[in-house]
C-alpha cells in the first residue's frame, strides 16, 4: 500500500511507523496488538488500551493503529468517534463524571451539574482553560442505589449534594498544577 | 435455484430464491421509493423509504434487505405507508439545509424527485438549520454536508467497488457525518484515488464535480453498474 | 476434573468453614462507600481479638439493600449491620464475644428481604465472587457436569422449553425456542454471546450479578454452548463496570485452571472458551445486531432482521445471544429441574425477575421476586413507599424503552404481558419510583434526550425523528407549543415506532406515549392557544422545495 503513495506522503507514513523508537508506550501497544494477532475485530480493545496508555486518542495514534491493523484510517476514526468512551482531545488533570441515569436524575443530578458549572465555569464535555478539571456526564454508572452519584478521578462517590460536589471541584481548582503533578 | 411465488400488490410474481422483495418488485414493473439503495453495492436498509407491509408480519420490513419467501403477500403502497414515507422525507428536509433553488443537483436530485412523487409539498416540522461545512479542498470534487442525507452510498462504493476506504461515517446520531480519512480535508487525503465513484453515487447535491453550478450536477450511475456487472460476470478476464 | 474431584473441593471448602462468618458486601455500590476499608478493619479486629480460628471475614457480592451500604451480616446469628464505617469493625467483632454495638442494625425480617425469592441472586451476598471454591461449595458447576454426562443437547433445549424461561433482556422471547433455533441452524462454527451491556439508566441488576456471582453466568453460557453446539463465547460488558470486568476475568481464569472452561471439559469431548469484550459507551449496543457489530470491532450500528442472529450472526455464523440474568437462571433450572422452575410465576411468565429499585423510595437496592408479584407489593411493602411522607406518583420500568405506570395501576402484576398492556415493558429490570414532585413531561423529555443522544444515526426516523420529538417536548415545556404541536408529536411517535430499524428507535417514543396516556393533563396545562395558520409551523414560512 505504501508503494503507491506519493513521495512526500510516504515520508509522513514512515514517520508515523517510526513512532515506537521514540515512545515506549507504542511498544506496549504493539505487544497488545500482537496478542490480538493484529486482527481487525480487536479494534475496540486496542483503542481501549491506547487510551489507557496515552490518555486520549490523537490522529497520529489512530493512524498508527490503522496501519498496524491494516484498516482504512477513516474506519478507525469512525469507530473512535462512535463510542462515547473514547476521547480525541486531552482531558484535564482531574475528571469529574456526574451520573445522569434516571435514578440520579430524579434525585437531582442536574443540580449537581449546575453547581459544578457555576464553580468551574465549564459545560459538560469541556475542560477548564488551565487544564485542571474536565466535567463529564455518564448515562448510568449503575450505582442507582446510592444516587445521586459522581465519579471523582475514578472513585465513585455516593449521595452527592450540589454543595459537596462544588466543594470537591473547588478544591481541585484552587490547588494548582503542583497538586496535579503530585498525583 | 428454486423459484418462489409471491404476491406483490395483488400481482402474482415469481422470483429466484434469495432475491429481495425490491428485486422481485422491480422485475414485475413495480417501482418502490428508495434512497439508500444503489445497484451494485450491498443494501443497509437505512432510509426506510422502501418499507412494505407483509401479511402475517406485525412489523414493516424494508424491501431492499428482506428476501422473498413462498406465498408471501406484500403490499407496497397503502395510505399508512405513504404517510410514513412523506413524514420521513419531511424529517430529512428539516434535518439539514436542503435548499433546492440554489443546489447544484436541482432537477437531478433523488431526494427532490422522491418528494415530488410522494406529494410532500411542505414541511410541518421546524427546520434545524444546522451549521455544516462545505469541503472544496479536493481539486476535482466537492462535498457539501448541508445536503447530505447520510445514505452511506459513497462510503459503500468507496470501500466495495473502489476498495480505497477513504470515506466513512464519524460520530453518531444527528451529529454523524461523512469523513475522509482521519476527518481531514478531502484534498489532503492520502488514500483517495480521485476515482469519482462517490460523486457518481450521491443521490443529492452533497457530492459534486467542482465547477458545477445550480442545476448542472448530473451523474452517470450506469458507470457504477457497468463496473460491478463486469466484475461479477468476469467480463474483463480474457 | 471429574465429578469426584469437584465434590472433594466442595467437601473441603465446607469442612474449612468456621463457626462464625462475617459477610461484608464488596459490590460496586458498597465499595464506593468504602467497604474495602470496612472489610480490612473487620479482618484486623478478628485477628486482634484472637478469633482467627473462629471467625471468617468473607467479601461477598451484593447484599441487596444498597441504600444502607456498606452492609455487614453476621452468620449464623443473622444480624445485619448498616452503613458500617471502618472504626465500627471492632465493636461488630465484639458482639461475637457477647459485647454490644452502637452500629445501626437492619431488620432481616423486613418485607424487603422476606418477600424476595432468590434464584438468580441465590449466591449473591453469600459466596465469595473471587474464589471459585466458594461457588463450588454452593453446588456450582454440577449442572454443567450433569448436562455433559447425562443429557444430549436436545434434552437440554427441551428442558429449557419446558421450564418456560423467557429472555430477561427486555422483549421476553422464549429462551428454549431461541436455543432450539440456533441448535438447528446449519454451520460448523457457532457462537454464544452474553449481553452484559446494561445500558438502561437506572438498572444495575446485571452488574450486580456479574460482580456477585460471575460463575453462574459462565456455567449458564457453557450449558448453552453445549446445547447449541458452540465452542466460543463472548461476554460483552460495559466499560463503565470495571469491577464486574475484573471479577469476570478472575472467574474465567479460575474456571480455566480447574478445567471447567477450555478443552475437554469434565473429561468430555466438549470444548468451550469465553472471551470478554468491553463496550465503549453506546446504548445502542444492547441491541443484538449492533452488539455483534461491536464485537467485530465495528461501529455499533444495527442491521435489519431477518436474518436473525440465530441463523446469521457473528461473522455470519449462527449465534445465540442472551442477557446476563437469562444465563444466570440456567444452572438452577438444570440442577433443580424444569418443573420446579415452571411452578414459579404466572402462566405465561415463569420464574423470578430481578429489579433494581431506585428513585424516590425508602429502600433502594436489588430485589428478586416471583413473576406476577403486584407492583404495589414491590414499591409499598418492599420499597417502603416514598420517603419523607411523599406520595408515589408513577413507577417507570424498562428505561428509555419503557413507560411510566401511574400510581392507580399499581395493582398490576409484574409479568411481560401486563406491563406491555400498560404501554411499558419489563425491560431489563430497572424500576424507578417517582413522587409528586416529578414533572412527567420533563421525564418524557429526559428519556427522549437520551434516545436522541444514543441514536446511532443510521436510519432516518430514529436519527431525525428523535430530534424533532425532543424539540417538540422542549417547546411544550417552555410553554411555546400549541395543540397542533401535540398532534405532531403524537403522529411522530407513531411513525418512529413503526418505521425505525432497531429496537432503540422502535421503543424511543414509549416514555412519551405512556406519559401522554396517563398524564395528559400535564401536557395540556402547558399548551398555548393556537395562533398560527392552517400549516402553522412557527419557525419558517418558506417551504424548502419549490412546490
Amino acid at each position: 500500500m505504501l508503494i503507491t503513495l506519493a513521495k512526500h506522503k510516504r515520508k509522513t507514513a514512515e514517520q508515523v511507523l517510526q513512532h515506537p523508537s521514540g515512545d515506549k508506550r507504542f511498544k506496549i501497544l504493539d505487544t497488545h496488538m500482537k496478542r490480538h494477532q493484529f486482527k481487525a475485530d480487536a479494534l475496540i480493545e486496542i483503542l481501549h488500551r491506547a487510551q489507557e496508555l496515552f490518555g486520549y486518542l490523537d490522529n497520529d495514534l489512530l493512524l498508527y493503529i490503522a496501519y498496524s491493523l491494516k484498516l482504512p484510517a477513516s474506519r478507525v476514526y469512525g469507530v473512535a468517534t462512535f463510542y462515547h468512551f473514547f476521547t480525541l482531545k486531552p482531558k484535564g488533570a482531574h475528571t469529574c463524571v456526574v451520573c445522569l441515569g434516571t435514578a440520579c436524575y430524579v434525585k437531582g443530578a442536574d443540580k449537581l451539574i449546575a453547581a459544578i458549572q457555576d464553580v468551574a465555569r465549564i459545560k459538560p464535555g469541556e475542560t477548564t482553560p488551565d487544564n485542571q478539571v474536565s466535567l463529564l456526564t455518564a448515562r448510568c454508572i449503575g450505582a442507582c442505589g446510592i444516587a445521586p452519584a459522581a465519579v471523582y478521578d475514578g472513585t465513585v462517590t455516593p449521595r452527592q449534594t450540589p454543595e459537596s460536589a462544588a466543594e470537591k471541584v473547588k478544591g481541585w481548582l484552587s490547588h494548582g498544577p503542583e497538586r496535579a503533578a503530585a498525583n | 435455484m428454486a423459484a418462489k411465488t409471491l404476491t406483490i400488490d395483488g400481482k402474482e410474481v415469481s422470483a429466484a430464491e434469495g432475491a429481495t422483495i425490491l428485486e422481485a418488485a422491480s422485475d414485475a414493473g413495480i417501482t418502490l421509493p428508495t434512497l439508500c439503495h444503489l445497484e451494485g453495492v450491498y443494501d443497509v436498509g437505512a432510509c426506510r423509504m422502501c418499507l412494505v407491509e407483509i401479511a402475517g408480519t406485525p412489523k414493516l420490513l424494508p424491501a431492499c434487505t428482506t428476501q422473498v419467501s413462498e406465498g408471501m403477500n406484500v403490499t407496497t403502497t397503502s395510505e399508512r405507508l405513504q404517510q410514513y414515507r412523506k413524514m420521513i422525507l419531511e424529517l430529512l428536509f428539516a434535518e439539514r439545509n436542503h435548499v433546492c433553488a440554489v443546489c447544484v443537483a436541482n432537477g437531478h436530485c433523488e431526494l427532490q424527485t422522491l418528494a415530488y412523487r410522494q406529494g410532500m409539498d411542505h414541511v410541518r416540522y421546524d427546520y434545524c438549520f444546522p451549521k455544516w461545512d462545505v469541503d472544496i479542498t479536493h481539486p476535482l470534487y466537492g462535498m457539501d454536508h448541508n445536503r447530505c442525507i447520510l445514505c452511506t452510498r459513497c462510503v459503500r462504493v468507496c470501500w466495495h467497488i473502489e476498495g480505497a476506504g477513504t470515506k466513512n461515517v464519524a460520530g453518531r446520531g444527528a451529529k454523524a457525518q461523512i469523513i475522509t480519512d482521519l476527518f481531514q480535508p478531502w484534498g489532503e487525503s492520502d488514500t483517495c484515488t480521485n476515482c469519482g465513484k462517490c460523486v457518481m453515487s450521491c443521490p443529492t447535491g452533497a457530492l459534486f464535480y467542482r465547477g458545477a453550478t445550480v442545476g448542472e450536477m448530473e451523474r452517470d450511475r450506469s458507470k457504477l453498474e457497468f463496473i460491478v456487472t463486469a466484475r461479477e460476470k468476469k467480463q474483463w478476464i480474457p | 476434573m471429574d465429578l469426584n474431584e469437584l465434590l472433594q473441593i466442595k467437601e473441603k471448602e465446607l469442612a474449612a468453614q468456621k463457626p462464625h462468618t462475617l459477610r461484608c458486601c464488596m459490590a460496586a455500590g458498597c465499595m464506593s462507600s468504602n467497604s474495602q476499608a470496612v472489610k480490612d478493619g473487620l479482618e484486623k479486629a478478628v485477628a486482634d481479638a484472637g478469633l482467627s480460628n473462629q471467625v471468617e471475614v468473607r467479601g461477598v457480592g451484593c447484599m441487596k439493600l444498597c441504600c444502607q451500604g456498606p452492609l455487614v451480616q453476621a452468620d449464623p446469628a443473622g444480624a445485619l449491620y448498616e452503613r458500617v464505617t471502618p472504626p465500627d469493625a471492632a465493636s461488630i467483632v465484639g458482639t461475637l464475644l457477647g459485647g454490644a454495638t452502637h452500629v445501626g442494625k437492619g431488620d432481616p425480617h423486613d418485607p424487603f428481604f422476606t418477600k424476595q425469592l432468590s434464584i438468580v441472586l441465590a449466591n449473591s451476598g453469600v459466596v465469595d465472587p473471587e474464589r471459585i471454591e466458594s461457588y463450588l461449595a454452593a453446588d456450582g458447576y454440577t449442572g454443567l457436569h450433569e448436562v455433559l454426562h447425562e443429557m444430549t443437547p436436545k434434552d437440554v433445549v427441551e428442558g429449557l422449553v419446558k421450564s418456560g424461561l423467557r429472555g430477561r433482556g427486555g422483549a421476553g422471547f422464549p429462551t428454549g425456542l431461541k436455543w432450539g433455533t440456533v441448535a438447528k441452524s446449519p454451520g460448523e462454527k457457532k457462537y454464544v454471546i452474553c449481553n452484559a451491556d446494561e445500558g438502561d439508566p437506572g438498572a444495575f441488576m446485571d452488574r450486580s450479578v456479574l460482580e456477585s456471582d460471575p460463575h453462574s453466568v459462565l456455567e449458564g453460557m457453557a450449558i448453552a454452548a453445549y446445547a447449541v453446539g458452540a465452542d466460543q463465547g463472548f461476554i460483552y460488558v460495559r466499560a463503565e463496570y470495571p469491577l464486574a470486568i475484573s471479577r469476570l476475568q478472575t472467574a474465567i481464569r479460575q474456571a480455566k485452571q480447574m478445567g471447567l472452561l477450555g478443552s475437554a471439559i469434565f473429561e468430555s469431548p466438549f470444548n468451550f472458551n469465553i472471551d470478554i469484550r468491553i463496550g465503549a459507551g453506546a446504548f445502542v449496543c444492547g441491541e443484538e445486531t449492533a452488539l455483534m457489530a461491536s464485537v467485530e470491532g465495528k461501529r455499533g450500528t444495527p442491521r435489519p432482521r431477518p436474518p436473525f442472529p440465530a441463523e446469521s450472526g457473528l461473522w455470519g455464523c449462527p449465534t445465540l445471544i442472551n442477557n446476563v440474568e437469562t444465563f444466570a437462571n440456567v444452572p438452577a433450572i438444570i440442577r433443580r429441574g424444569a418443573d420446579w422452575f415452571a411452578s414459579i410465576g404466572t402462566e405465561k411468565s415463569k420464574g423470578t425477575k430481578v429489579f433494581a429499585l431506585a428513585g424516590k423510595i425508602k429502600n433502594t437496592g436489588l430485589i428478586e421476586v416471583p413473576m406476577g408479584t403486584r407492583l404495589r407489593d414491590i414499591v409499598e411493602q418492599m420499597g417502603g413507599g416514598a420517603p419523607d411522607g411523599g406520595r408515589i406518583k408513577a413507577v417507570q420500568t424498562g428505561g428509555p424503552s419503557g413507560g411510566c405506570i401511574p400510581a392507580d395501576a399499581l395493582d398490576t402484576p409484574v409479568d411481560y404481558e401486563s406491563l406491555t398492556k400498560l404501554g411499558s415493558i419489563m425491560g431489563s429490570g430497572g424500576m424507578i419510583v417517582m413522587d409528586q414532585t416529578t414533572n412527567m413531561v420533563e421525564i418524557a423529555r429526559f428519556f427522549m434526550e437520551f434516545c436522541m443522544d444514543e441514536s446511532c444515526g443510521k436510519c432516518i426516523p430514529c436519527r431525525a425523528g428523535t430530534v424533532q420529538m425532543h424539540h417538540l417536548l422542549t417547546k411544550i415545556i417552555e410553554r411555546k407549543a400549541t395543540l397542533r404541536d401535540l398532534a405532531k408529536l403524537e403522529e411522530l411517535c407513531d411513525m418512529v415506532k413503526h418505521t425505525s430499524l432497531c429496537g432503540l428507535g422502535q421503543t424511543a417514543p414509549n416514555p412519551t406515549v405512556s406519559t401522554l396516556r396517563f398524564f395528559r393533563h400535564e401536557y395540556l396545562e402547558l399548551l398555548q392557544p393556537d395562533t398560527h395558520g392552517p400549516h402553522g409551523n412557527g419557525a419558517v414560512t418558506q417551504p424548502p422545495v419549490p412546490a
